[in-house]
């Protein structure tokens, strides 16, 4: 194992050094800027067309008189900060069930109701999917704090989290992994496909002998997969931190609803699945490029192994929206569909222990895939071993 | 550490489909000696190192390389110049010999100093940091060389290594080659012409359709023929026409046949005193290509000898 991860290492850091230092590498860079710039300026417009249409509201169950002050109070907090950023009120007479009136008002779609106010303004309480300490219970102090007089500190305000509201129902969620799952599709697209000709230079340069000759077959397609998914994260980085500006422009990231897991955790998942994605889907790729002899075998293979992609993506993109259903369970146990149906599912659904579960299972086929490419390499390419018969095998065992 | 010999197989077989490269290849190179692979292309002496150094596994047999069962295992004292030669066109020659010594195991700092100390020794110190794609094909076989052995092997193996060389570096592999053995390596190397193995070799064997035909010391391939006496008389014929064997011919004025096992005095004695009138007798001592033609058969030779001769 060593010698093999040393041997790994060498060719890992030799192909590394080639792409990154080339010349190519700056276009390389430059390609996804233009997609990006484009998708990120559309995205802006329809985010807003979006927010324009449909804003989430707290639903506030409360007197005319009450909902007034409330409401002059919000309008005094929009002149101080953007009007964008603070949030809509939206008025409900009380009804006699007060219980049956919350479930109501938090199943609401038109307007979307993010939290619903009961009980104001002698025993408020906040009921929704929000956090005690977050921005909508926050602002809500503040303006209920201005509308009766008393100083912010001394407003009681009870928040008692829902797991659902309109605002922040499954479907929400689902876009939010549909999102990830788009990117990460995307970019694994674009770079995963490079590593159809990584094994072509030294076929063609007659390198392939003198390293089979130095190190396991499996060094050379580790090295190779490991240096392509650091020139790629390398450019993901130089992608990220460009269009980090013009996501935060356009609220791109901040129009999308909070995902189950968390944003931080989100992001953390979306970055391992994307190494995850590109280590299972390089590694087939590797293996399958490495049976081609020219670049132009390379160019023939491209095609339908994109479609093979897009066949995952879709298969993939079938999960979202019903993370429990036998579909959504099988697109994460097939090997090449689990990254972008578990990251679809870190947006919809909590926990951890089932992405540590499935980040080993893929980190198991990388594993089988590189050994099975390995050894097709070796009979197919280098004819080595003796020939096995099925039937022979069958016979002995 | 091993003191067997460097490299054992025994009956070695390769298949590729339903043809049989190889064909129960059996050699035993000892350990610090310069030992050739010769046979005419097609012979299936690639394939046997290729075995031999743990790059394709054989159908069947077994080899033992430096000790060990799986030559990979000794990667790391193994130096191999493929006969295809390959190298990053747009690395730098210091640097694609630092790649080798790199896979070999030599951190890559010390591959990068050895490059540089190694390209200075063959005069090519001002390459050091052109590209291979820059550099001639002497130059650029001569940095996949340095590159074969610049990890200090104990087994290095050349396959085809004088091919597409002039003669002046023919001549500095053949001095490189000694000096690796003066060192204590091991050296194999392949080759389709006679010459360098006589030159350089201690032991050879001789591959022909994918067996071996000589496995052993070059004066023993050469002792498995009778010296050949080339004899020039005044007289053409007489009783001393007895003393030369049946089965040889002549060339010109020459009588060409095997020297007789009793040795040249009885044979001097008979012309003499027949009145043969010699006047000229040469014993040749029977080259390796002699032998090579006597082993390996006459059609082996004559593909040898339609490849072009380097």
């Amino acid at each position: 194992m060593r010698k093999l991860l040393r041997g790994a290492f060498v060719i890992g850091r030799r192909d590394f050094s080639a792409t990154v230092l080339s010349k190519t590498f700056l276009f390389f860079l430059l390609g996804p800027l233009f997609p990006l710039i484009f998708g990120g300026v559309f995205a802006g417009i329809g985010t807003n067309v979006a927010n324009s249409r449909q804003k989430p509201v707290v639903a506030v169950v409360a007197s005319p008189a009450d909902f007034g002050r409330l409401e002059a109070a919000r309008d005094r907090l929009a002149t101080a900060i953007d009007d964008e950023h603070v949030i809509r009120l939206a008025r409900f007479a009380p009804e006699p069930d007060p219980n049956a009136q919350r479930v109501h008002l938090l199943a609401s779609k038109d307007p979307p109701i993010q939290a619903v106010l009961m009980g104001y303004p002698d025993q408020a309480q906040l009921i929704g999917a929000i956090r005690p300490d977050g921005t909508t219970a926050g602002q809500l102090r503040l303006m209920m704090a201005d509308a009766t007089g008393e100083s912010r500190a001394d407003y009681e305000l009870a928040v008692d989290h829902a797991d659902a509201s309109t605002a922040n129902t499954s479907r929400d969620l689902a876009l939010t992994g549909q999102a990830a799952q788009t990117a990460l599709f995307f970019f694994t697209l674009l770079l995963s496909t490079m590593l159809l000709s990584q094994l072509v230079e030294e076929k063609s340069n007659k390198i392939i002998e003198v390293v089979a000759a130095a190190v396991p077959i499996e060094s050379l397609f580790v090295g190779k997969l490991f240096a392509m998914l650091a020139a790629s994260i390398l450019g993901l980085v130089v992608w990220i931190s460009a269009g980090a500006a013009l996501l935060a422009s356009f609220k791109g990231l901040a129009s999308l609803p909070t995902p189950e897991i968390g944003w931080p955790a989100f992001l953390t998942l979306v970055i391992v699945y994307f190494g995850m994605n590109y280590l299972l889907l390089g590694a087939l790729f590797l293996t399958i490029g490495a049976q081609a002899s020219t670049v132009r075998e390379v160019q023939t293979l491209s095609m339908p192994v994109t479609f093979g992609q897009v066949l995952v993506f879709g298969f993939a993109a079938t999960a979202v929206g019903s993370p429990n259903s036998n579909i959504a369970l099988g697109a994460a146990i097939f090997p090449f569909s689990s990254p972008l149906t578990m990251v679809a599912r870190a947006a919809e659904q909590p926990g951890w222990g089932q992405h540590v579960i499935a980040l080993a299972w893929q980190a198991l086929w990388v594993a089988i895939i590189l050994k099975l490419g390995a050894s097709l390499f070796r009979k197919t390419v280098l004819k080595s071993g003796p020939r096995t018969r099925w039937w022979k095998r069958k016979s002995v065992a | 550490m091993s003191t067997g010999p460097a490299v054992e197989a025994v009956d070695l077989v390769k298949d590729f489909g339903a043809t049989r490269a190889v064909n129960g290849v059996s050699l035993t190179v000892p350990a610090g000696s310069i030992y050739g692979l010769l046979g005419p292309n097609g012979a299936g002496k690639t394939t046997t190192l290729r075995m031999l150094l743990g790059i394709i596994d054989p159908s069947s047999g077994t080899r033992r390389v430096l000790g060990r069962e799986r030559p990979l295992e000794s990667a790391q004292e193994i130096g191999y110049l493929p006969e295809e030669r390959g190298l990053y066109p747009a690395m730098h020659a210091r640097d694609a010999i630092a790649f080798m010594g790199a896979l070999r195991g030599l951190p890559l700092r010390e591959a990068r100093r050895r490059g540089e100390v190694l390209l200075k020794e063959h005069g090519l110190s001002d390459w050091a940091k052109k590209p291979i794609r820059t550099l001639s094909k002497g130059m650029a076989q001569t940095v996949q060389l340095l590159g074969t052995i610049i990890h200090k092997p104990k087994l290095i193996v050349l396959d085809e290594p004088f091919s597409g060389l002039d003669a002046i570096n023919q001549a500095k592999l053949e001095e490189l080659i000694r000096r690796e053995a003066r060192a204590g390596a091991t050296i194999i190397f392949s080759t389709h012409v006679i010459a360098h193995a006589e030159r350089l070799c201690e032991r050879v064997a001789i591959i022909a359709k994918g067996k071996v035909a000589f496995d052993g010391r070059v004066d023993e391939a050469r002792a498995r023929l009778r010296p050949i006496v080339r004899l020039t008389t005044r007289e053409r014929d007489g009783p001393w026409r007895s003393a030369i064997p049946s089965g040889g011919h002549t060339e010109g004025n020459h009588f060409v046949f095997e020297l007789p096992e009793s040795g040249p005095e009885p044979l001097l004695k008979a012309l003499i005193d027949g009145g043969a009138g010699i006047e000229a007798l040469a014993i040749e001592r029977p080259g390796l290509h002699d032998a090579f033609v006597a082993i390996a058969g006459e059609s082996a030779a004559a593909a040898m000898a339609e490849e072009k001769p380097q």
